[in-house]
């Protein structure tokens, strides 16, 4: 129905526009794996240009080529910078992976919503898995919890990639993340490979074969394929699709549910996600 | 109420211009859009509809959002300068003002599209109730009044006089501006013309249209619908109908490269093109079947479902009117009232 | 309109064709649909009237990759189109029946001048008058049958069909203009009125995309403007400049290829005589290398695609726009 049009009295008193993104400089370049790099970004300044919580986004920009979203992949608990992991797989990264410590790029957000750390999470025991590149997100969320460790319960973590060269943080696992009481580390990859020694087969099927019990609540993160058999495989298990988090990713371009683009159904994942329960998921038309 | 000679409306314009942008439907080559006045411009307020909704007066096509320049290597962002200076928006019809009231809830929720409400903040909005409603218009299904628009100030075509009644603090402080150029008016003359126009619209054929199983539970039970495959065949994935809708807002953000820097920019884009959703990965429309509906399923479903039941369509018919292949809204409706 | 019913029934039924494309009657008179029907039942909807403007060659494109044979009913100059198609391999015309419809003549509601247009009687086929007559909202009111044809209609190629496997229905020439008059009152101009003149027409486009997707000759799987490596402002009417440049690069890249079917100009919501451009191109081409028509011989040697040594010598080429005005 039609409403009265009420006078525009919006004041300008408004500053910068969460359009408009702030310049960063490129600290540190970690090269993960042959297609992606992880890269430190600060103020110029120094420290970060922002606060935000596990699962946010934020738009990385280099002028004249272009922007994309990307899921911050430190944790809020580092108070000194923010880092991205970012694959080459178009324009954008591409340019992004020709780039130098020192070199400015612009940044803005964080955008969407977050991994419920602080609320739903908070006291349970964590299942993370995770597949490739998608290991992105997650981290940022397995740092915050293990920086707080007392808030939550055990902690298991799933991970695997099409070879050991494709794991990305691998040193961070090893060193950091195993080393942490109550952890439990599960890594794998697609197919046998010469020095490596653990366990060999995809994400899905390693889950069946460890069979988790569903005093968890599971964070699953990866490609399509592999998310839809894990989800079956916790199904099997006895998870509900209540206990099981994920994150969407669509074309995005504002990051605040204005230009349409990531619109499904009545949500926009940039603002209302990326991170979504499954049975929320369930809930959303079958566009994503 | 006020009123003023048709006749001596070009003195009203010159006047608004000497202090504000005016913005009023102005023929060109043989098309009808709003447009700034000049001294020479060819006002036209016989054209019921324009070809372009006036949305753009506030969301333009395209605008700069910011430029970027870099100087041994250090990256500087300039933001684009808000509007700041009061303008006037003459002659929007009451579906076009409600089109406005749709973009709003878009770029007035929080966080605040500072471009868009600069420019909503500055406009003032004259409406003119519509004289003669055409085939293709049903605004009167989503609840508006053609004959009553919304609006800063209302304005009615009688005759030889234009009526003129300010609603809003910004219209009347137009109004004082201009008050030397207006007589007093009597109201029973508009009413009069509210009447004759709320006779017509009774008869327009899509006056009986039926919005029965739109809305936010549509979003569930008519998104897989089979009827959609039928529906978008002839659709030739061209922009017409979201170039001229008043409420499609969805825009794109690119790069201009000015040779001495980079010039980010805002542009409409269309939920019909196949690129709308194209990521490095993959897209996840492939098919304009399923591009024609996100279209339609988000002006009747999606976002009355987030916009307490508003609908983003006003019923303006100008999709109605300019779709090449004569496809529109009104045929989406009606399809899915028949399977009913 | 029946016999074209029946007959199109008998070939669903007897299995020769998988589907028809026709026209689907709208919620007017002059508001038909580009349609497919899938059986005899659908067919209930299938309209043929004066507003069957619509070119129904190029859904021919996406119908060659379905499978079996698909009906499609083609006007005279649509027949040229779809020839065109043949010619560059866009079509396939084993997998196509074609019924060469008559044509006496295409309307556009846009020209016929009255408000609240609820429906036109006279508008038939093959029964059509010579005076329409327009029942409005605010009366009725009458329009010649040819003040409403489209502006292709007023240079019709002829009654003939290209191409076709059988024909049904009689054609009228509505042929009443010359169809080079308007390019030559363009060539007639000083540079700076020509440049008014493109300037005032291309500064409505809104950049829809409505004339290159229509366009039996815009076939290219992805178009250079929806490129993200082409730098140019795509959907956006940033400058004057880009406007242009869209239409000319277009106009350039159809040249010898478009048959004039008047496609662009009708679906142009800011009205922009785009057909402008494109006859351009022929009437230079029919000057440049004698008299040559898109869409009449799918074998045919094309003038901008085939060497002769009697060609033009790029000079003259070049020049062409100035001494051949």
């Amino acid at each position: 129905m039609s409403e009265p049009m009420h006078e525009c009295k919006y004041n300008p008193g408004f500053m910068r526009d969460t359009l408009i993104p702030q310049v960063g400089i490129i600290t540190d370049i970690r090269t993960e794996t042959p297609d992606v790099k992880t890269f430190r970004v600060n103020a110029p300044g120094g420290g970060k240009l922002f606060e935000h919580m596990p699962g946010q986004c934020a738009m990385v920009c280099a002028p004249g080529v272009g922007e994309a979203m990307f899921s911050i992949t430190s944790s809020p608990t580092n108070k000194e910078y923010q880092e991205f992991s970012i694959k080459r797989c178009g324009q954008l990264t591409e340019h992004l992976h020709s780039l130098q410590p020192g070199d400015e790029i612009m940044v803005r957000g964080p955008y969407g919503n977050n991994f419920p750390v602080e609320t739903e999470l908070k006291g349970q025991n964590l299942l993370f898995i995770a597949g490739g590149i998608a290991l992105a997100p997650l981290r940022s969320v397995i740092n915050y919890v293990l920086d707080n460790r007392d808030n939550y319960g055990s902690i298991d973590i799933l991970y695997g990639s099409r070879s050991a060269d494709d794991l990305v943080q691998r040193k961070e696992i090893e060193e950091v993340w195993s080393k942490v009481p109550g952890v439990n580390i599960y890594l794998t990859i697609d197919r046998e490979q010469a020095g490596w020694d653990g366990h060999v087969g995809f994400v899905p099927n390693y889950l069946k074969e460890i069979g988790f019990t569903t005093d968890k609540t599971a964070i699953l993160c990866g490609p399509p394929i592999m998310i839809k058999f894990c989800l079956q495989a916790l199904q099997e298990m006895g998870f509900s699709k209540e206990q099981v988090y994920t994150t969407l990713e669509l074309r995005m371009k504002c990051g605040v549910g204005k230009c349409g683009r990531c619109n499904i159904g009545t949500k926009y994942v940039c603002k209302d996600g990326p991170v979504f329960r499954f049975d929320q998921v369930d809930e959303l038309p079958n566009e994503y | 109420m006020l009123k003023i000679k048709t006749a001596d409306l070009p003195a009203l314009y010159e006047r608004i211009a000497q202090s504000q942008d005016l913005f009023l439907p102005v023929r060109s080559a043989g098309q009808t859009d709003f447009a700034l006045w000049q001294k020479d411009a060819q006002v036209d307020l016989d054209t019921l509809k324009t070809v372009k909704s006036p949305k753009d007066v506030f969301f333009p096509q395209s605008e700069t959002l910011y430029s970027c320049h870099r100087e041994d290597g250090k990256l500087s962002v300039t933001p684009e300068e808000l509007c700041d200076k009061p303008f006037v928006v003459f002659g929007m019809k009451a579906c076009d003002v409600q089109g406005i009231a749709v973009l709003d809830k878009v770029f007035l929720s929080e966080p605040v599209d500072s471009y868009y409400a600069a420019r909503r903040t500055h406009g003032t909005i004259v409406a003119l109730a519509c004289g003669r409603p055409e085939t293709s218009c049903f605004c009167t299904v989503f609840g508006i009044d053609p004959a009553a628009p919304e609006g800063d100030v209302v304005t009615w075509m009688v005759d030889q006089w234009l009526y003129w009644d300010a609603k809003t603090d910004k219209g009347f402080a137009l109004t004082d501006f201009l008050h030397d150029l207006f007589e007093p008016a009597d109201e029973s003359t508009v009413e009069q013309v509210k009447t004759a126009i709320r006779a017509i619209v009774k008869k327009l054929p899509y006056a009986d249209l039926s919005l029965e199983g739109w809305g936010a539970q549509a979003a569930d039970t008519r998104f897989d619908s089979p009827i959609w495959e039928q529906l978008y065949k002839p659709c030739l994935a061209c922009g017409t109908c979201t170039f001229v809708c008043p409420t499609c807002q969805c825009y794109d953000i690119k790069d201009y490269d000015t040779g001495s820097g980079v010039q980010r920019y805002r542009c409409w884009d269309s939920c019909m093109y196949s690129d709308f959703t194209m990521m490095a990965h993959g897209n996840n429309r492939t098919s304009q079947m399923q591009r024609f509906r996100q279209r339609f399923m988000h002006k009747l479903a999606y976002f009355p479902a987030n916009n307490d039941g508003v609908f983003s369509c006003v019923g303006c018919g100008r999709c109605v009117d300019k779709c090449p292949s004569h496809l529109n809204i009104v045929k989406v409706i009606k399809a899915f009232g028949k399977e009913d | 309109m029946q016999e074209l019913i029946t007959r199109a029934k008998a070939l669903l039924e007897s299995g020769e064709v998988q589907r028809v494309l026709g026209w689907k009657q709208g919620e007017h008179i002059y508001d038909p649909e580009p349609a497919f029907f899938d059986s005899a039942e659908a067919l209930k909807d299938f309209v043929y009237n004066g507003f069957c403007g619509a070119n129904l060659s190029k859904y021919m494109i996406e119908a060659a990759k379905l499978e079996g044979k698909t009906l499609v009913f083609l006007k005279p100059c649509d027949s040229y189109s779809f020839v065109q198609l043949m010619k560059e391999h866009r079509v396939d015309r084993e997998k196509a029946h074609i019924i060469g419809v008559g044509c006496k003549g295409k309307l556009s509601v846009n020209k016929i001048d009255a408000d609240g247009i609820l429906d036109i009687q006279g508008a038939g086929y093959p029964d059509c008058a010579d005076t329409l007559t327009v029942d409005t909202l605010y009366g009725q009111t009458t329009v010649s049958y040819k003040d409403a044809m489209l502006e292709r209609c007023h240079v019709c190629k002829g009654k003939e069909h290209m191409v076709c496997d059988e024909q049904i229905g009689e054609s009228a020439d509505t042929a009443d203009s010359d169809r080079f008059a308007q390019v030559a009152a363009i060539e007639a101009m000083s540079p700076e009125e020509k440049f008014a003149f493109f300037q005032s027409e291309l500064s409505k486009c809104i950049r829809c995309n409505a004339c290159r997707n229509v366009c039996p000759a815009c076939s290219c799987r992805k178009c250079v403007f929806d490129s993200t490596k082409f730098d140019s402002t795509q959907k956006a009417n940033t400058t004057s400049f880009e406007e242009k440049m869209f239409h000319i690069i277009r106009a350039f890249h159809v040249a010898g290829r478009c048959t004039d079917c008047g496609e662009c100009s009708r679906v142009c919501p800011q009205g922009i005589p785009l057909h402008l451009f494109n006859r351009k191109f022929i009437k230079d081409i029919n000057s440049l290398y004698g008299e040559y028509q898109a869409g009449v011989d799918a074998q045919a040697k094309a003038p901008l695609t085939s060497f002769t040594q009697e060609d033009a010598e790029p000079s003259i080429v070049a020049e062409g726009g100035l001494t051949h005005a």
